[in-house]
């Protein structure tokens, strides 16, 4: 388990390092002048060679890389040009957003896929079956972002039930916070647990058909018993590997839901920065995406491990 | 060729009696033939702009209403097709002929050639389809190539892994031993038996990656990072409808519900295939 842990632990930091190298590489090696980028081409020479100076533009790549990786350790990502506050500031005041509603809507995906795929899986080819597979067609069928707007028109215009977007603050209390949360969460979840659910129903009806399954009804276990004591652990396997998958892309789904529901989050950020040519924040926003990404894989492949420890010694 | 006939209907046959198959090919037909014809007619113009007749409700005049412009949302949503599937075609042949090139290069070699291409796999994994275009479009600006290369990008890892696992299992197989017998290289080999056996598998995958594309291309052209004005495209008419929710909240139906029927069509296709080229999948599931 520990060689198991250390070995994929040095995967993870070797990704990490190369995925900053590329962000590095694409946005402030490859546009040859990021401060001319920044400013456009109109601006005054004098004014690009002193936002040049200012960002340390003019020290070799591989020293401001070196400085650049120190911060990001440190928590120092330097200064936002559009905003002149710190882009750790920025960054952090909007992922006490963005990590809440990736968290709920990851909640109600779970609660939903597992709950229709057990369903489905112990209804095989029943009408509740069939009515979760056409859900799970249609759920992946349908742009979340246009689900989103779909709840927009009827619980916020038609209704008049939420407001049609934006975010109150935490400190305008938490329900006020949860409600305009509510609609960008379900619209996130709803997609990913259609993906989670048909998955769910197969990984379960895979193992239902195991001989352990049946040696468990031999010996007197109910379906219902043996569904939850044998067969649910099994299959978790597969449904755990999407789930991480799925974080991933509920972080970057964040990035449209945020600017569908104008919520002051990391994607909207990022989002903004780009309009404004603002790099600094661009860089760093992408790295931290990327990097929560990276992580999130290596904690699924842990997690395999301690649900199946087969996987410990494999590799 | 008559050992197939006997085998009972033909392949066609069999394929149309599939329910999945049928349903996806037809919708996927629809967004073709919509494509298709697009090229020589649409109801009015998609772009030349019309303002005395803008934000109409859908009438016998204009099936699916006008926009802000006065353009008529029908013609728009034909020559979006156009538009999707350029895009969703490019993009799938990027990912699908360097990660399937990618994938059998390490299933032949093995060793650490295999090992770099899934390290580079895991690697890209680390940048959905949205993050490769935010930063090609702070490098480039935004544009229907930049979608296209991110969306690119991203689909390199899925068929490197999927044509790597499939490759693996045939180089095991005995007619593999034979042919190395017979004296023939890995580059020979693999051109003529590997790649045979893992195309229906690629092509499988090549059908959903094609839906999961036209899903991420509306993303991008929604956030106004994809395909850029005056061009329709699916996910700008969305962008543009939400500011006119409160007048024109029809104009947010049609662009989603031709996204849905392309994704749906083809997923629907892909899964069908899958069970046509695998009927032992098709018991399983």
């Amino acid at each position: 388990m520990a060689f198991f842990l250390l070995r994929r632990f040095g995967t993870l930091i070797g990704t990490l390092l190369a995925a900053s190298l590329v962000v590095f590489l694409v946005l402030e090696v490859l546009p040859g002048d990021p401060a001319q980028v920044m400013l456009g081409v109109d601006a005054e020479p004098s004014t690009v060679e002193a936002l040049r100076r200012k960002l340390g533009l003019d020290r070799p790549p591989v020293e401001r890389y070196l400085a650049w990786i120190a911060g990001l350790a440190t928590g120092d990502l330097g200064i936002s040009y559009t905003y002149s506050v710190p882009v750790s500031e920025l960054i952090a005041e909007r992922l006490v957003l963005t990590i809440p509603l990736a968290l709920i809507a990851m909640a109600m995906t779970v609660a939903i896929a597992l709950g229709l795929g057990l369903y489905a899986a112990s209804h095989h080819g029943k009408p509740g079956d069939w009515g979760v597979m056409a859900f799970g067609q249609l759920g992946i069928a349908i742009p979340n972002f246009w689900f989103a707007i779909l709840l927009i028109l009827y619980f916020s215009v038609h209704l008049g039930w939420f407001s049609a977007g934006g975010f109150p603050g935490w400190s305008a209390g938490i329900l006020p916070a949860l409600q305009s949360l509510l609609l960008p969460a379900i619209s996130l979840a709803i997609v990913q647990a259609a993906i989670l659910a048909r998955v769910t129903r197969s990984a379960v009806l895979e193992v239902l058909r195991e001989d352990f399954v049946r040696t468990a009804r031999a010996k007197g276990l109910s379906r219902r018993q043996a569904l939850w004591r044998h067969v649910l652990r099994n299959a978790l396997i597969p449904v755990v590997t999407i789930m991480g998958l799925q974080f991933a892309n509920l972080l970057t789904g964040t990035i449209i839901i945020e600017n569908v529901f104008y919520l002051p989050g990391v994607g909207r950020l990022v989002f903004q920065a780009i309009s404004q040519r603002d790099l600094i924040v661009v860089k760093d926003v992408v790295v931290l995406i990327a990097a929560l990404v990276v992580v999130v894989n290596f904690l699924v492949d842990v997690l395999y491990a301690v649900i199946d420890p087969r996987l410990r010694t494999q590799r | 060729m008559s050992i197939a006939a006997d085998d009972g209907p033909g392949m066609v046959a069999r394929a149309f009696r599939h329910r999945s198959f049928a349903i996806g090919a037809v919708l996927t037909g629809l967004v073709i033939a919509a494509a298709l014809v697009s090229l020589f007619w649409t109801p009015y113009s998609a772009i030349e702009l019309a303002v005395p007749r803008k934000l109409r409700p859908p009438s016998a005049e204009h099936p699916f209403g006008t926009d802000h412009f006065g353009r008529d949302i029908l013609s728009m949503i034909m020559v979006g097709a156009r538009n999707s599937i350029v895009v969703g075609v490019v993009a799938v042949a990027i990912g699908c002929s360097i990660g399937t090139a990618l994938g059998l290069l390490a299933a032949a070699r093995r060793g650490w050639v295999e090992e770099l291409v899934m390290r580079f796999s895991d690697f890209t994994f680390a940048f959905p389809a949205i993050l490769s275009a935010i930063m090609i479009t702070a490098l480039l600006g935004p544009g229907t190539i930049n979608s296209i290369l991110a969306i690119g990008i991203f689909n390199v890892p899925v068929f490197a892994r999927l044509a790597r696992g499939a490759a693996s299992t045939i180089w095991a197989r005995d007619f593999i031993l034979a042919a190395r017998a017979a004296g023939k290289g890995q580059a020979r080999i693999t051109v003529e038996h590997v790649l045979p056996n893992i195309l229906s598998i690629v092509i499988v995958q090549a059908t959903i990656a094609f839906a999961l594309a036209i899903l991420a291309e509306a993303g991008l052209s929604y956030l106004g990072l994809g395909t850029q004005p005056p061009l329709p495209s699916w996910g700008r008419m969305l962008n543009d409808a939400q500011t006119f929710m409160y007048d024109a909240p029809y104009l947010a139906v049609f662009p989603g519900l031709a996204i849905a029927v392309a994704v749906l069509g083809l997923n629907l296709l892909g899964d069908g295939l899958r069970d046509l080229i695998d009927p032992r999948l098709a018991r399983k599931r």
